[in-house]
């Protein structure tokens, strides 16, 4: 079983793709990916227990930090570029987007919505920075330091004229309910895209 | 050497291989070296740990650095006071587990601990090889040792694996001999020595060549040692092999004495490691060997034949890589090894590639550390997946 944003991601990835990985974590997906979609390529990881891990899979791991950029990877050189949850963790998420598809065609990003109905009572009514199961960290110690939300994300999107292929949210555990279909910057907890170079 | 790795015998832990013997293997069909010599004949001291299986297909190569041989693992005698140069990693339960490969581990052709080498009997002038010994390169060692897998009837290693030097071969295994590689691990490595590293030979190869005891290689017909020149020469490489980190926490500034004696003596704890390092060397490696081994470094280069396309050099290969770097590694540093990934991701190759954070330099490849560790036995341990070994708990095959 899969997390629930891995889950709707591996049905957006073609049959035999060339992809990267980006915080690629355990290689769970790109395991899977292999395995059962013939897709070859690799994650990209700084953590050492998930590198580790990748490599017991079997799966191309290359310790990488993402915030070097993807300078080593050359032009169009990945059908799909893939990450998640990561955007929010980078220096410059707008500048990885510009990386992301120029080594590919399209990408795939999921990232935590700041949004989300949950976050919003945390800080507009009771006035604490959210703390949720797709924010887990206390705002000293979080790792997320540039925290957006699902209609940002599109409003980037737009800017930088990227066509936005698909879009979902992920609640939990579970694809998103019929609510978050409708408003998904307000009941969405995790904003899933799916973008390309026009 | 760090403590952990100087077990003596008595004292060996569990997971030892325990006691080993060498092998000498002849080989009369002549061996044409990249430099356009001939060797008419040779030898090969090797040691292997293990049992090889009946399908011969669990066997590991154990490719060794500058002035490594093949005494990788275990111990010669009872007597002995240190295990073999990578004990750390090979034996029954490690990384590479004796358990369930069979690893065979050479001195490299042109060494002095057995294989035919500058210290043997040259066959054609009746006298010792010495400085005639031929040039050898990452090459030549690579066609030497596929003879030997020949020897053993080994179609394929499971895995060649090598640190610093010994990863360039593995590396030149995966572009000679494509289909006898089932998996290449490459640690500490580089594809091509820099300016800096060719520079930093050259003082080690000049302090040998310059010591009057040297008389143009031929020191032995003169009953005599360059011992001035390789204790300079190792004491140089010795401290490329450790990172300032690790020289400054192991001694610091500390004094040997009290106080300062205002002489050239040693005063610095460091400077009585330095030469204590140098001293033992030189009375242990043949300065010969020295010199053609930094050269085989200087030459390997196999993007040269590909106008310095390393992704193109790398076309054949066809295993997946594990390649390692370590954070203080300045010999060889992890951009070193970041070249090679990239070049073999370019080309489309199955790798993988970690940065261990380890404060010990570049002799970081020969330490035991829990990251390297688990990566290591992680790697390891797909290949024994793939091979349909699989651990039966407590079971022993030695």
């Amino acid at each position: 079983m899969m997390r629930a944003d891995l889950e709707l991601i591996y049905d957006w990835v073609p049959q035999g793709a060339h992809v990267l990985d980006l915080a690629c974590g355990d290689g769970a997906l790109l395991e899977r990916l292999a395995q059962e979609k013939n897709v070859t390529g690799y994650g990209l990881e700084i953590d050492p227990k998930g590198i580790t891990q990748c490599v017991a899979r079997g799966v191309n791991v290359i310790e990488h930090n993402l915030d070097d950029g993807l300078g080593s990877f050359c032009d169009n050189s990945y059908d799909q570029v893939i990450m998640t949850q990561a955007l929010q963790a980078l220096r410059r998420p707008d500048k990885m987007l510009d990386e992301m598809l120029r080594v590919a065609e399209e990408g795939i990003i999921t990232f935590p919505n700041f949004a989300y109905w949950r976050h919003r009572i945390h800080l507009g009514l009771r006035g604490y920075m959210p703390v949720s199961k797709s924010l887990p960290h206390a705002w000293y110690d979080t790792p997320n330091i540039h925290l957006s939300t699902f209609n940002d994300f599109e409003h980037l999107c737009r800017e930088k004229g990227l066509v936005i292929v698909d879009r979902a949210v992920g609640v939990g555990e579970h694809r998103g309910h019929w609510t978050s279909k409708w408003w998904p910057n307000l009941f969405g907890e995790i904003a899933i895209f799916r973008v390309r170079r026009r | 050497m760090p403590d952990s790795d100087t077990l003596a015998f008595n004292d060996r832990p569990a997971d030892s291989v325990g006691l080993v013997t060498p092998h000498i293997a002849k080989f009369d069909t002549p061996l044409s070296l990249a430099c356009g010599k001939v060797l008419p004949e040779y030898e090969l001291i090797y040691e292997t740990y293990g049992t090889l299986n009946a399908e011969r297909s669990n066997a590991v190569l154990i490719c060794h650095a500058l002035s490594g041989h093949h005494h990788a693992a275990g111990y010669h005698s009872a007597d002995d006071r240190k295990p073999g140069w990578w004990d750390a990693h090979i034996g029954p339960g490690k990384s590479i587990d004796t358990n369930l490969f069979f690893v065979v581990s050479l001195n490299n052709l042109g060494g002095c601990h057995g294989s035919t080498g500058p210290v043997s009997h040259n066959p054609e002038t009746g006298r010792q090889w010495g400085p005639e010994f031929p040039m050898v390169t990452v090459s030549d060692w690579v066609a030497s040792q596929a003879r030997l897998a020949d020897r053993l009837g080994i179609d394929r290693w499971a895995a060649a694996v090598g640190g610093s030097l010994g990863g360039m071969q593995v590396l030149q295994w995966t572009i000679t001999y494509p289909e006898r590689v089932a998996n290449a691990i490459v640690i500490a490595a580089t594809p091509r020595l820099s300016a800096q590293n060719i520079a930093f030979n050259e003082v080690a190869r000049h302090a040998i060549r310059s010591d009057p005891e040297f008389f143009d290689g031929w020191y032995v017909e003169h009953a005599t040692v360059p011992k001035r020149g390789l204790k300079l020469a190792r004491m140089v490489g010795h401290i490329t092999y450790l990172s300032e980190d690790a020289m400054g926490s192991k001694f610091g500034r500390d004094l040997r004495s009290e106080d300062l004696n205002f002489g050239f003596d040693v005063e610095f704890q460091v400077e009585s490691y330095l030469r204590y390092q140098g001293d033992t060397f030189s009375t242990a490696f043949d300065a010969n060997t020295y010199l053609l081994m930094t050269k085989a470094l200087d030459y390997f280069d196999p993007a040269a034949a590909h106008s310095g396309d390393l992704a193109s050099a790398l076309a054949p290969a066809q295993c997946p890589f594990l390649i390692v770097s370590f954070t203080t590694d300045w010999r060889f540093p992890p951009s070193r090894s970041r070249e090679l990934v990239d070049a073999l991701t370019r080309a489309g190759k199955s790798v993988s590639y970690a940065n261990i954070d380890s404060p010990h330099g570049h002799d970081a490849f020969l330490l035991p550390e829990p990251r390297y560790h688990a990566l290591f036995s992680a790697f390891m341990g797909r290949v024994a997946h793939e091979l349909a070994i699989h651990k039966t708990g407590g079971e022993e095959t030695q």
